[in-house]
């Protein structure tokens, strides 16, 4: 951490003088790829809604941590958000509902009951942090739990990665191929219900989904391969990153919007170059 | 066209006569989705190197079947696999699917080349494929006279360019029994005859078991050793001609074949002798 800091107050930038600013810069190099990698497959899946109900889970995983006095909810987020990841496997594949009006239901219970449950008393204001994130204020303790998050989820990503892609392909084929189709449904989806819960308290719940979608979304406009693609996304997603860091400093701005902006410019170029 | 004495990766048998000893055995195989009996009673028995023409309405549970076959979707009843070296168990060693269609949309960058690297290698795609494992697809597209599109993107292809693709992937290594399920989607005729054409030469090259299922009911009845009608649970399994002129398919269809109209080769692989009919299992539709 210290030849880091040190590293980087040598560079001649205003903001590179800040420790706050060095946390963060860390932080984005983590998230951004980690978001990347996982959004390509939600895409392949077609699971954008899913994930974006998962970032809006937060709201109950942190009311429930305010009801139980908890002093940092990210258990109770990361909990909920696995249980939820769950209920809406088991409910996609009872066939009940619709699987995007199912997704629509329980997105709209969970943020209800979270707004109902944060605004006892009138103190929602307090909770906005989670709304809009803060990446600023990322702790040095905090980066070491985020970089271990990212090893295991990179783990899972290389000894799993063909399997989650084939059963995205299709899940018959999958099966004859010998793959446990329902096992893996269930812990992709797992994995982004926690990914996106620990991520929220320093993107925000609003434009949590924005990064896991675009950056892959931008990639296949242009890419020949699946390899292009992760990459391209990751490459994506780690320029959005630093632009948006570094940008929303002068700005004044929320830095996860910011970073949203940009990559949205870079989906916006992508549309462009790709032909047909 | 085809090249038989091309090496799978794994676990090659190249003989060009029926074994005679493997097969697959459905006994009162049956599946309930919902609560509901999608299908019921299904007795068949599929020897290797027999073609099995699968034909029925639509809705008649046809690509359900074959799903639950592979074991996607839950069964019960029985599904005996018994393979070569009369070693009976309940799963097969070796299992192609060709599936109607993949989830893929106009963007996707999926290529030819990663359908077979994601499923022949560990190594995850983004870290890029082995030129062995390149060259095994190639060769076994080539097979089927796909091998130019390797590295084409699987939106980019025509149906009846996947339809190779994903037959020779279903070949990769070669299976005992090999599932099939047509596009809906009609193909041009050329395209059909070539696939039916290499399909056919598949079940003596590899001696595989092939259930087929078909839309194209006179292109089936061609190439078929035997043909089965579903709906629901079997109504009639026999020889394609005595299938096709039963009255139970102009139930089926709302239309029926006369003599002339099949022009039936001999069945190659298997005579079949008997021909069992049903009444159909709770009102036609």
């Amino acid at each position: 951490m210290t030849g880091w800091h040190l590293w980087l107050a040598h560079l001649p930038f205003e903001w590179a003088q800040y420790d706050f600013m060095h946390n963060a810069l860390l932080a984005v190099l983590l998230v951004s790829p980690l978001l990347a990698v996982l959004g390509c497959l939600v895409v392949n899946n077609q699971m954008a809604f899913f994930s974006e109900a998962m970032g809006h889970s937060a709201l109950t995983g942190l009311a429930l941590g305010a009801l139980l006095g908890l002093a940092d909810p990210t258990v109770t987020i990361v909990g909920f958000a696995v249980i939820l990841a769950i209920g809406m496997v088991v409910m996609r594949r009872s066939g009940a509902v619709p699987a995007d009006t199912g997704i629509a239901l329980v997105m709209a219970f969970v943020v209800a009951l979270g707004v109902v449950l944060l605004s006892r008393g009138g103190g929602f204001a307090k909770y906005s942090r989670y709304l809009i994130g803060d990446l600023l204020t990322i702790t040095p303790h905090e980066l070491a739990a985020l970089a271990l998050l990212v090893v295991a989820v990179l783990g899972v990503w290389v000894v799993l990665f063909n399997a989650f892609f084939f059963v995205s392909l299709n899940r018959s084929l999958a099966a004859s191929r010998g793959l446990p189709t329902a096992v893996l449904e269930m812990t992709f989806s797992v994995l982004v219900g926690v990914v996106v819960a620990v991520c929220i308290p320093w993107v925000g719940l609003l434009v949590i989904n924005s990064l896991l979608i675009l950056p892959a979304a931008t990639s296949r406009n242009l890419a020949r391969n699946t390899r292009h693609y992760v990459l391209g996304a990751v490459g994506v997603s780690l320029v959005s990153g630093l632009l948006g860091l570094i940008s929303s400093y002068y700005w004044n701005t929320a830095t996860g919007a910011t970073i949203v902006l940009w990559a949205c410019g870079f989906f916006a170029l992508s549309l462009v170059l790709r032909r047909r | 066209m085809l090249n038989m004495n091309q090496n799978p990766v794994t676990g090659s048998r190249m003989s060009v006569r029926s074994c005679g000893e493997c097969c697959t055995r459905l006994v009162d195989f049956g599946v309930t989705l919902r609560g509901e009996p999608v299908l019921e009673r299904i007795n068949l028995h599929m020897h290797c190197g027999e073609l099995t023409a699968l034909i029925g309405p639509n809705g008649a549970g046809k690509t359900t079947l074959l799903r639950a076959m592979v074991g996607e979707l839950p069964h019960h009843g029985k599904l005996r696999f018994i393979h070569h070296g009369n070693v009976e168990s309940s799963t097969p060693l070796r299992i192609g699917y060709v599936p109607q269609k993949l989830d893929l949309d106009r963007t996707s960058p999926t290529t030819v080349s990663d359908l077979f690297a994601g499923t022949l290698s560990q190594r995850p795609l983004w870290f890029g494929t082995h030129k062995a494992v390149r060259q095994v697809a190639r060769d076994k597209l080539e097979s089927v006279g796909a091998g130019a599109l390797l590295d084409r993107r699987l939106s980019e292809i025509s149906v009846g360019q996947l339809q190779r693709v994903l037959l020779a992937l279903a070949l990769t290594p070669v299976p005992e029994l090999l599932l099939l399920d047509e596009p809906v989607a009609a193909l041009d005729q050329g395209g059909m005859d070539l696939f039916y054409q290499t399909v056919s030469e598949m079940r003596t090259a590899y001696d595989l078991s092939i259930l087929l299922v078909s839309h194209d009911l006179a292109a089936a009845a061609q190439f078929a050793d035997r043909m089965i009608l579903l709906n629901r649970t079997v109504l009639c399994d026999g020889a394609p001609r005595e299938v096709l002129l039963n009255p139970l398919i102009r139930q089926a269809f709302g239309f029926g074949f006369t003599e002339t109209e099949i022009a039936v080769r001999r069945p190659a692989a298997t005579e079949l002798q008997h021909e069992q009919c049903a009444l159909p299992v709770g009102g036609t539709p």
